[in-house]
């Protein structure tokens, strides 16, 4: 289990990280949300021990994290970077074995990647040949090689195409399957809600939201209401139960207090007009973001 | 393989298979080879010259011929390449033929009443000057013998006139220097100093180098957090001192090889400076230990300051007190050369980033009791524990950092990024 504990890192006077506590379950796929400069890069640095906290301590397993046991962890940095100019097998046996991984398997390891990457001819190319996509696959497979026990992903999907987006979902999601515990970051909501059971938001170096994905939209309480109809909706504003009307193309989303709400919303706007769709919806991440942190978050 | 043997195998097996460290290693060692076939190679171009025996042919003219058959004889005994012949043409004429090429120097002698001789040397140029020193010499030779036949001196009177000065030197300390060793340390002394400020401004700058391309190519991050900056530091150091090694060695086999299989003679000239006789070996130790000393040494300061850029083009800037200290240590070591006992240099020789090169001076060119390197050599060994403790607090941080400047500040808060604090 990963472990951190109050912890706070500041720069000076800049605080990038405040009373952040968070636990984190063997098998967990962790969602790290947070806009550019939230503080997650600085987390992730302490989590690996790279930079100490100024408060507050992590550990996994009970054991601080260190070069002593670096063999089970894994790291996929948010600036991606290998040797330009070594070969792909060169690059990541050389990298397994500095976390302790041995040659043989090293190879055997890489080469069953490259083929589940559909790149299975790379292992003798040069990184600075590939494209940008497959340098990132590369990476990836550098930061799991060596079966890690802890996974730090750090924007593991950005600048990928959606295909390879697709391809590297399913690695995760297998890894997590396997036991690997993950924690990964990302700045695209729509990830994280796919993805991950727990989650938590950093605004500011502050968590604004965290728990389990389905208790926070639970807690949350308020749902979207969305209806699509020819009929001029925009007098459903001053309904009871309303907090928001949003006119869209076709239609409007409400947000509404709870379901009922919904209830009453179709009671009066029946037999008055053709309706074309009525549903409820979760809310999503971003109208939670939203709501909580008083801001956009992109 | 742990992984300081892996970072060391690295960085070892990267650069040996480098295209430019086997250019500079062939390149280098062709130097060698050609440097000590120098001799024969520099015959194969002068035999062939005026169809062969390479002798230098000198005409004298003189218009009443008094001493041109002297002259040959007397220029024989001291130098025998250099050969004389007198032609009875007149001068005009020998000039034309000089100027054609027939032969290398024309040689207008005359005598006055009063025996004086005066002569006049005319070749295409003067840079064969010692054919002209030896020919003079011989001229004089001719003068004094002929003044002495006029003063009625015997040849023995004669002797004894022109007898040299016996005049030995000694210093009262037994084990001081003469100064023939002193010329013969002095010319190791300078090789070995040349190889110790080359090779760590090489490969200080190799290590700076490829910290700041780990960086750059951020493959630093995965790096950092996979073995401490320490190990990583001391890895590369000690591999690339190994290409360093690897370096030297090769050009060592292949100069003793050369020199062996030369057909050269390394006797007189320059060559006695570099008698590897009984004396230098404890040099030669000294040059071993301060050469690794001083490698360790700026290689750890350059490693840290590598580590403080973010792209290899601000390299030259952060480097630039490496430079200036390993050129100060040299200048320093030059002068102690000439002048070892001076106040100057004895201080200097402790101040750890100048004693590779000026405590060497000192303990090749003096006969110092073996504190004096030790101390040297233990207040170096402290300072690159400081350095390697420092730097690798700095790497720590810097490897972190990237930005455009590279300063001072940097440092700081490549500092302030390593702090460890106290967990409250």
């Amino acid at each position: 289990m990963l472990h951190i504990d109050h912890v706070t890192k500041k720069f000076g006077d800049h605080t990038a990280v405040d009373q952040l506590s968070l636990e984190i379950n063997k098998g967990e796929l962790f969602g790290f949300l947070g806009a550019n400069g939230a503080g997650k890069t600085t987390t992730f640095r302490m989590i690996l021990g790279l930079i100490d906290s100024t408060k507050g301590s992590v550990t996994w397993n009970n054991d601080k994290i260190g070069y002593h046991n670096s063999q089970k962890i894994g790291y996929l940095p948010e600036e991606r970077g290998l040797y330009p100019k070594m070969r792909v097998k060169e690059q990541i046996v050389y990298l397994a074995r500095l976390r302790g991984m041995d040659k043989k398997e090293a190879e055997k390891e890489l080469k069953a990647w490259l083929v589940r990457f559909k790149v299975p001819d790379y292992e003798n190319k040069k990184v600075e040949e590939l494209s940008k996509g497959n340098q990132q696959k590369i990476q990836f497979i550098a930061s799991v090689i060596h079966k890690p026990e802890l996974l730090i992903l750090d924007e593991p999907f950005s600048g990928l195409d959606p295909v390879n987006v697709e391809l590297l979902k399913e690695a995760v999601t297998d890894l997590k399957n396997s036991g690997t515990t993950i924690v990964f970051s990302s700045h695209r909501m729509e990830h994280v809600e796919e993805l991950c059971e727990s989650l938590c938001i950093i605004h500011h170096g502050k968590p604004i939201v965290k728990g389990r994905l389905l208790e926070i939209k639970r807690a949350f309480g308020k749902k979207n209401l969305v209806i699509k109809s020819e009929m001029d909706l925009s007098e459903l504003k001053d309904f009871p139960g309303v907090v928001k009307l949003k006119t869209v193309i076709g239609g409007v989303i409400l947000q509404i207090e709870n379901e009922d709400v919904s209830q009453n919303i179709l009671q009066s706007i029946q037999g008055r007009g053709f309706i074309r769709q009525f549903s409820l919806e979760e809310p999503s991440l971003n109208d939670i973001f939203i709501e909580k942190a008083g801001a956009s978050f992109e | 393989m742990n992984r300081f043997g892996l970072i060391l195998a690295k960085s070892y097996i990267g650069k040996i298979k480098s295209r430019s460290f086997i250019i500079t290693t062939a390149l280098f060692a062709l130097a060698i080879i050609i440097g000590t076939n120098f001799q024969s190679i520099a015959d194969i171009f002068s035999s062939d010259r005026n169809g062969g025996e390479g002798r230098w042919e000198v005409v004298v003219y003189e218009e009443e011929p008094q001493i041109a058959s002297l002259i040959a004889d007397q220029t024989a005994i001291i130098n025998s390449s250099i050969a004389v012949s007198t032609q009875e043409k007149n001068q005009s004429v020998l000039e034309d033929e000089l100027e054609a090429g027939e032969f290398d120097a024309l040689l207008i002698v005359d005598m006055a009443e009063s025996g004086k001789i005066k002569a006049e040397y005319i070749s295409e140029s003067l840079t064969a000057n010692s054919y002209s020193n030896d020919l003079q010499a011989a001229l004089q030779t001719i003068q004094s013998n002929i003044a002495a036949n006029r003063l009625g001196l015997s040849a023995d009177e004669l002797a004894t006139l022109n007898l040299p000065v016996s005049f030995a030197e000694s210093a009262y300390v037994d084990s001081a220097r003469s100064a023939a060793e002193l010329d013969q340390a002095r010319g190791l002394v300078y090789i070995l100093i040349f190889v110790i400020y080359m090779s760590v401004l090489i490969y200080s700058m190799m290590i700076a180098t490829e910290v700041a391309n780990e960086k750059s190519s951020r493959v630093m991050e995965i790096l950092i957090s996979s073995v401490s900056p320490i190990q990583q530091i001391f890895a590369k150091i000690a591999g690339i001192g190994l290409v360093g090694l690897t370096q030297l060695t090769i050009w060592a086999g292949i100069g003793i090889a050369s020199v062996y299989l030369s057909e050269d003679s390394f006797e007189g000239g320059i060559y006695s400076l570099f008698d590897f006789s009984s004396g230098s070996i404890v040099t030669i130790v000294f040059a071993v230990i301060f050469y690794i000393l001083g490698y360790f040494l700026f290689a750890s300061l350059a490693a840290f300051l590598g580590s403080l850029v973010s792209r290899t083009e601000d390299l030259q800037q952060v480097l630039l007190p490496v430079n200036l200290l390993v050129v100060g240590g040299a200048l320093l070591a030059f002068y102690g050369l000439a002048e070892p006992e001076t106040a100057l240099i004895t201080i200097t020789s402790y101040i750890p980033f100048f004693s590779p090169l000026v405590m060497f001076t000192r303990v090749g060119m003096l006969d110092i009791s073996i504190w004096e390197p030790v101390i040297a050599i233990v207040l170096m060994l402290i300072t690159i524990l400081l350095l390697g403790w420092f730097g690798a607090k700095v790497y720590r941080g810097g490897v972190l950092m990237y930005g455009n400047s590279s300063s001072i500040k940097d440092l700081k808060k490549a500092l302030q990024l390593s702090k460890r604090e106290k967990t409250s």
